[in-house]
């Protein structure tokens, strides 16, 4: 166990030091953006005058470097620091948004992930049977559709046609968690379909490829039942690779969701990003980005130790 | 549309419906007599005889363009949602009615002296900001001055640029002190940045609190996300018929749509020209496609060889076809341009001066006079400057075919178009946003000496009209000066304007409106929470 503790503190710190190279990455990204921030604010009929003095109330009369340990050094003290167009604190802006993406995420993957691992152990059962096909051309034929054409796809048949499910997942703030659900339950569905191929691929070539190994052939001789073999002998030696991929999918139900967010009109982190980019907001996009990076960190670690976990040698290290 | 309907037995007929002194039958029956179809009088009748609005409901409207980054300074205000909550929430001195006169709104009357260099507004002493405290001078002193001076950012500073003093006359009335002579003055105070703010203790305006002066006050807002308005009630205008205004951000077009006619909302914002048809089918949904001030121009630089020869310019605007340009390229959603940038969705519109139509043998004529026949010329163009801009040079280029012109288009990279393009290419299109007043526009991009003459064209009359006109307090007489300078920009200007783009909006049909609705922007002049209800 202290092994894995010392891991997860070692992972932890260069997770740090990954972030703090991010954000000086994304900073001067954001710099070297054609175009400017007071021209962007206010428009056409700018005046020479009226930009000069809205650079300087925005503080972009610093040089670059000054303007980021700036921000850097509040950053550190967690004071990310107000948005520079509005001028209201950036956790005020994001974590409402950010809170919704994460219940969006959650509940796409509260469906997605039993899913797809239950159907990638049937189709590793049921190999090339015609079960087989048919879900991977069903799962495969999803995951290559663009994601607001599937959007676009359940809007016309859940919502218009039927309306069974609202077309835009609007939220406000009287509603019990039923009313949560039915409203998001569309994109939810969206993202199930986009995510899914990809775990249940992972699950279902990963206990294939431990089919050929002796010991499990050495179950079947013995006259286990294949079912049994699959899930008690070949899925607990499956576990790493499906955890690495499916930390992976969270990863991107966590980030890359913009697409879901403007078609179903819901409130996430990926427009508010879209939009501070749009008005080069640095301290907005810079937390954002940062929220995105040490997303991706910190699942991977748990991926990592879970992997450990669930492998008696890795554990157990000689 | 037939012309020779009887107008004013139509309107008597409105009125007698509005009053309920006629029924439905001998309304259709007095209608078609006045020449009217069956089905535009089936839809006068809606429009007169319900028009008694109805108090209650909430408005649930689907808004384009909001952003994360909208914020609640006027000075900054950009975005269309910035545009419709200041309408909402807030007040201007005066307003464009919906049938695009000019109204009062904070300001109850207005007043010149004979050299139109100083205007006192008188304010209404009803209008109240919805923490309880009446606006003052001082309050609409502090608002107006937070446009102006050194250190202003608010993008309204060069509209302002004219005034060179406020003062407030103790008397619940404020004057403007003009370097030069405005007749348009009152047409300004619409501008959707200059509204009416509470004054701080130090005489700067606040703007952070969000309190405003407008028909309805915030109960929930964020930006880019949506907000909630519920009605003020000491609100000092007519109407705020709906107990509550929900606005949701919803930038994707079809999203807009597909909500509207779920029913998931009441309303919604500029609508896709392709899809407008299909929409229009639907019998729950009513679409509102009204003329606007925004348009499309191609200027020629005038000093430049061929366009510096008038008949070279006047063959290539007899090259082009503008009502097909209109139907093919718009699917209707715009007015037909007749090249000079006067739009009829602005104040004095001179209505006299004829439709130039498409005529290629006499382009053919006078490019023969000049001796310019197979004229080549480069039209720059990109995607970006408005749905379909680059099928519409190429249409134009197919049309002046006929005249035995050759126009190449060219496809500029987006990127750029702006700086390396506009006002550097000797001929190219350009979109325009819509301007309060002809001499707002003219002053802007057709005056001489203007930083943005877009044609570079020089014409002393013109130049010499458009002083007097921004000068002139007497409409008639300003009518006639915007006659003649159309007139000149039509027959020697070096632009060409193919159409003015509409503002196309729909709502479900329980939501009425009078019938006109305001050009100045997207849905009734952004001023639809106080001016439509929803039908009994």
């Amino acid at each position: 166990m202290g092994d894995i503790l010392r891991l997860v503190a070692k992972r932890l710190g260069l997770g740090l030091g990954i972030l703090l190279i991010i954000s000086a990455i994304i900073f001067f990204m954001v710099e070297l953006l054609p175009g400017d921030i007071a021209q962007a604010v206010l428009g056409q009929g700018a005046t020479p005058e009226n930009l000069a003095a809205l650079r300087k109330e925005m503080g972009l009369d610093q040089p670059a470097l000054v303007r980021y340990f700036d921000w850097l050094t509040n950053a550190v003290m967690f004071d990310f620091g107000n948005s520079i167009v509005t001028g209201e604190s950036v956790v005020n802006t994001i974590s409402a948004r950010f809170a919704n993406t994460l219940f969006l995420a959650a509940y796409a993957a509260v469906i997605a992930v039993p899913i797809s691992i239950v159907l990638g152990v049937l189709v590793a059962l049921l190999r090339n049977s015609i079960f087989d096909r048919v879900v991977n051309v069903l799962t495969l034929t999803s995951i290559s559709s663009p994601e607001f054409f599937l959007g676009y796809i359940l809007i016309l048949y859940l919502a218009v046609k039927t309306g069974m499910f609202p077309a835009i997942s609007s939220l406000s703030n009287d509603m019990n968690l039923g009313d949560l659900l039915h409203r998001t339950f569309l994109p939810a569905l969206t993202l199930v379909l986009v995510v899914t191929a990809h775990m249940m691929r992972m699950t279902r070539a990963a206990i294939i490829n431990l089919l050929a190994s002796p010991y499990i052939e050495m179950a079947r001789l013995k006259g286990t039942p294949p079912w049994k073999v699959i899930v008690k002998h070949a899925l607990p030696n499956a576990w790493a690779p499906i955890i690495n991929v499916v930390a992976l999918n969270l990863a991107y139900l966590i980030t890359g969701v913009v697409l879901v967010e403007v078609v179903f009109v819901y409130p996430g982190i990926g427009q508010a990003l879209v939009d501070a980019v749009s008005k080069r907001d640095f301290p907005v996009v810079q937390a954002c980005c940062l929220i995105f990076a040490a997303t991706f960190i910190l699942l991977n670690l748990a991926a990592d130790v879970g992997a450990i976990l669930t492998n008696p040698r890795l554990r157990h290290p000689k | 549309m037939k012309k020779n309907k009887d107008q004013v037995l139509m309107d008597r007929l409105a009125d007698a419906a509005r009053a309920g002194t006629i029924s439905r039958r001998s309304f259709m029956h007095y209608a078609a007599a006045a020449g009217v179809t069956a089905s535009a009088a089936t839809g006068l009748w809606g429009t007169s005889a319900k028009a008694a609005p109805k108090r209650g409901g909430t408005l649930r409207v689907a808004q384009h363009d909001g952003n994360t980054s909208d914020q609640h300074d006027p000075g900054k205000y950009q975005s269309n949602f910035e545009i419709g909550y200041g309408h909402t929430v807030r007040a201007y001195l005066t307003m464009i009615n919906a049938d695009g006169t000019l109204g009062p709104d904070v300001a109850k009357e207005w007043s010149a002296t004979p050299d139109a260099k100083e205007w006192t507004f008188v304010l209404d002493e009803r209008a109240t900001f919805h923490n309880g405290n009446k606006v003052t001078a001082a309050d609409v002193l502090a608002s107006i001055n937070h446009h102006r001076g050194d250190d202003a950012t608010s993008a309204a500073k060069s509209l302002l640029g004219d005034v060179v003093e406020i003062v407030d006359n103790g008397d619940h009335s404020i004057t403007f002190k003009l370097a030069g002579p405005n007749a348009d003055l009152p047409w300004l105070m619409t501008d959707y940045h200059l509204t009416v703010l509470p004054a701080k203790a130090d005489g700067t305006a606040d703007w952070q609190s969000g309190i405003g002066c407008g028909p309805y006050k915030v109960a929930e807002l964020e930006f880019g996300v949506g907000g909630r308005f519920v009605r003020h009630e000491d609100w000092h205008g007519e109407g705020a018929w709906f107990d509550e205004v929900e606005v949701l951000v919803i930038n994707d077009p079809n999203a807009r749509q597909t909500a509207l006619v779920t029913g998931d909302v009441d309303t919604a914002s500029l609508l896709e020209n392709k899809t407008l048809m299909l929409l229009a089918r639907d019998p729950n949904i009513e679409v509102d496609n009204i003329s606007s001030a925004q348009a499309i121009t191609m200027p020629m630089h005038c000093d430049v060889a061929p366009f510096d020869n008038p008949d070279v310019r006047m063959a290539l605007k007899l090259s082009i076809n503008r009502q097909e340009l209109v139907d093919k390229i718009t699917f209707g959603a715009a007015t037909i341009g007749n090249d000079f940038h006067h739009s009829p969705a602005m104040p004095y519109f001179p209505e006299a001066i004829p439709q130039r139509e498409y005529d290629p043998e006499k382009a053919k004529s006078l490019l023969k006079k000049a001796g310019a026949e197979g004229l080549t010329v480069n039209l720059s163009t990109a995607d970006s400057i408005t749905t379909g801009a680059v099928d519409a040079a190429i249409l134009y280029s197919e049309h002046a075919k006929a005249a035995g012109i050759n126009i190449k288009v060219v496809r500029e990279p987006n990127d750029g178009y702006w700086s390396d393009v506009w006002l550097v290419k000797p001929w190219c299109m350009v979109t325009w946003g819509a301007r309060p007043t002809p001499d707002v526009m003219y002053s802007l991009a057709y005056k001489s000496d203007a930083a943005w003459n877009e044609s570079h064209w020089q014409n002393e009359r013109f130049n010499e009209l458009l002083l007097q006109g921004k000068a002139e307090l007497d409409n008639a007489k300003r009518m006639e000066i915007y006659h003649e300078m159309g007139m000149l920009a039509r027959d020697d200007g070096g632009t060409v304007i193919p159409y003015f783009p509409n503002f196309v909006y729909a709502r479900r049909s329980n939501v009425k409106h009078t019938g006109s609705l305001s050009p100045a922007w997207q849905m009734d002049g952004y001023r639809y929470a106080s001016r439509w209800w929803f039908e009994g």
